[in-house]
């Protein structure tokens, strides 16, 4: 799960990392206040689930609680564009408003699960404000990481290798350590899945603190933390993949015209694949789960057909636990109930195959029915051939 | 032979009287697996399925002489269920359960390093010796005993591999779901060493996704050591990057893990592998041919 970046530095600064004084407004006058108790100068950062706010014009600098005002008047309500949003932007429907701070100094700190050892890994580097990514491709040796042993977690010798490799020195070296420390602290302790600072600031004064910060979640552990849970922004999210989530479906919206519906999502992914492989392009991700009831087939229809992007579908199940013939009384059922306005190919292999098949067969709708994925794929084609 | 379990196998299962536990207990016994008993702590002492029910893993091992456990728990409590039996002299665990906390698994993966313990899943559908042994909740009756081991990161994908595999007239010694979280026990490469020493196989299916680097890895293993035929698949090819698909471990994250980097390494290995989904039986039979 995501989370805004008003919302991390929270949680960080719970944890005793450094954040700059600011506060959350969203409207214009709001923000004047916030500005008129920690300005006057101040900066007001859109809020969005994206990064490469800046360069898309979401990150302004106010001289004044008035300009402050203004700034948030231009800035709320409108469509944010950044490299990360896609060309159909994210709405900003608030704003960050935190003391202008002189820079020094700009460096990066971030923490995430490093799957092949199996550990965390904090990695740092002098080269701060710009994509990691981009750091990591093209001057690896710019970055700098400690693995955390799960037992034991971060150890102040870390901390230190890693503010002497940035470079600090002094009362600035020791605000560092404790700066990663707190870091650690509320990465492990939240359940983070990620936790960057980008970029960590060093002021003029030797100051060390949080410019920006991006939080993620472990969505697995979230039913113990239901104050992070309760941080979960759904009008950040595509309306129909939030409408999925209430029924335990994994749906994600892609750019194609061929929807499909599927049980596990290996074999969804597979089923995306072979769709692109024939031809034509998947127009979502949709698994169903490995417990589905006849509820949640039907729900999950009614998801997938909504879509207006959809001119045709493929539904592939492999029954194993899941029932082909309840699979088949779910799609029956929601297709008479909202009507079946696409081509529809069905695939139905494994547990009660016959059974399913026949439910199909008698229902008087136009589904068009195959044995293999092969066979599915190439029906698929032939109904969205010219289009 | 085939590898991890087989008709001598004795299961418990942690998590017995639950409502998932009993259904898959009723299949893995219809199957023919030597469940030998559940575990359920304070409810020692009950008889559950016919079966005797413990409070403790190291009850079971003693009284029943249990070698292997299958975890049925609820995600909260599966990380907890899953060093009790490497504590208790369990050789395999194998972990039904969705939903584990990552950085429970990774304080799991640390305790595991110090016991005799290997660990399959979580979130798997399980492992099956066709014939011999089903330790999990897919449906036994697609498999058909045989010569190809398969190794798979999904459920139903596996289900699908497993069907063309029998349609191409092979059936599987082993066929193992690793797990579709991003960390897990056993991993493509320790498996395919197992099915390297195994008499029974001739080939083995990788089914791979997006996300992580296991499927570079195994790659690299098959090139310098592994003796046998090799046919793999990655699912993803069209996953957007920045997304989970589903299972918490397939996602394409700064740009890494894409399935053409997976697909390549298996190739440049040597691996037959199948662009669609539905070439895996033609591709392990190819490969199988090409060898012989």
């Amino acid at each position: 799960m995501k989370i805004h970046e008003y919302q991390a530095k929270k949680i960080l600064s719970k944890f005793g990392v450094a954040i700059p004084k600011g506060e959350m407004a969203e409207n214009p006058a709001d923000a004047r206040k916030i500005a008129e108790k920690i300005g006057p100068k101040v900066v007001v950062k859109a809020q969005i689930h994206a990064g490469g706010r800046g360069k898309g014009g979401g990150v302004k600098l106010a001289d004044n609680p008035e300009q402050a005002e203004k700034i948030a008047a231009e800035i709320i309500g409108k469509i944010l564009v950044t490299h990360q949003t896609g060309p159909e932007g994210k709405l900003v429907r608030k704003v960050l408003v935190e003391e202008a701070l002189d820079i020094n100094r700009e460096l990066y700190i971030g923490i995430v699960i490093d799957r092949a050892k199996e550990s965390p890994v904090v990695m740092a580097s002098s080269e701060g404000g710009v994509e990691i990514e981009k750091v990591a491709s093209e001057t690896p040796e710019l970055i700098f990481k400690e693995y955390i042993h799960p037992g034991i977690g971060l150890q102040t010798f870390q901390a230190r290798k890693l503010a002497f490799k940035l470079g600090l020195q002094g009362d600035t070296f020791k605000k560092a350590v404790k700066f990663i420390r707190s870091l650690y602290q509320s990465f492990e302790a939240s359940d983070a899945s990620l936790a960057e600072i980008n970029p960590l600031l060093i002021t003029k004064r030797g100051d060390v603190l949080a410019l920006d910060a991006k939080m993620n979640f472990d969505d697995n552990a979230l039913l113990r933390h239901p104050d992070i849970q309760a941080m979960r922004d759904l009008t950040e999210e595509d309306p129909l993949e939030a409408e999925a989530a209430k029924y335990d479906l994994n749906y994600i919206k892609l750019d194609g015209n061929v929807g499909c519906m599927v049980n596990g999502a290996g074999l969804a992914m597979a089923t995306m694949d072979i769709i692109k492989y024939s031809g034509s392009m998947p127009a979502n991700f949709l698994d169903v789960g490995g417990g589905v009831s006849e509820e949640a087939v039907k729900n999950a229809f009614k998801i997938l057909v909504s879509d207006k992007d959809v001119e045709a579908a493929l539904i592939n199940i492999f029954g194993g636990i899941v029932r082909c013939d309840m699979v088949a009384n779910g799609i029956v059922n929601a297709a008479k109930e909202i009507g079946l306005n696409i081509p529809m190919v069905v695939r139905l292999e494994g547990t009660n195959v016959d059974l399913g098949k026949k439910i199909l067969q008698d229902s008087g709708l136009d589904f068009f029915p195959a044995s293999s994925m092969k066979e599915a794929a190439e029906k698929i084609v032939t109904l969205t051939a010219g289009k | 032979m085939s590898i991890l379990i087989n008709e001598k196998t004795r299961v418990v299962v942690q998590g017995i009287t639950g409502s998932e536990g009993t259904f898959h207990t009723e299949r893995m016994i219809e199957y023919g697996t030597h469940v030998v008993a559940g575990v359920t702590p304070g409810k020692g002492g009950q008889k559950h399925l016919n079966l005797p029910v413990y409070n403790t893993v190291a009850e079971a091992v003693e009284k029943e002489g249990a070698d292997t456990s299958a975890i049925f728990v609820p995600p909260y409590f599966a990380a907890d269920a899953i060093m009790e039996a490497a504590e208790s002299g369990i050789g395999l665990v194998v972990c039904i359960t969705e939903g584990i906390p990552t950085f429970d698994m990774i304080k799991v993966k640390q305790f595991l390093k110090e016991k005799n313990c290997y660990l399959i899943g979580p979130n798997t559908p399980g492992v099956i010796s066709p014939g011999k042994c089903k330790i999990g909740i897919m449906p036994g009756h697609i498999h058909t005993q045989g010569t190809v081991g398969i190794i798979s990161r999904s459920g139903t994908l596996t289900y699908e591999a497993v069907a063309q595999v029998s349609q191409a007239g092979f059936g599987q010694s082993t066929a193992i779901g690793i797990g579709g979280d991003p960390i897990v026990g056993l991993k493509f490469i320790d498996l395919l060493k197992m099915f390297n020493e195994d008499d029974e196989t001739e080939g083995v299916i990788l089914i791979g996704e997006i996300g992580g680097s296991a499927e570079e890895e195994a790659a690299a293993y098959i090139k310098a050591e592994f003796k046998k035929s090799a046919a793999g698949f990655i699912a993803g090819q069209t996953a957007p990057p920045g997304r989970r698909m589903g299972h918490a471990g397939a996602i394409i994250a700064g740009g890494k893990g894409t399935a053409a980097e997976k697909m390549k390494a298996l190739k440049d290995a040597g691996v037959f592998v199948a662009e669609s989904p539905a070439d895996i039986g033609n591709k392990i039979k190819e490969a199988l041919l090409h060898y012989s």
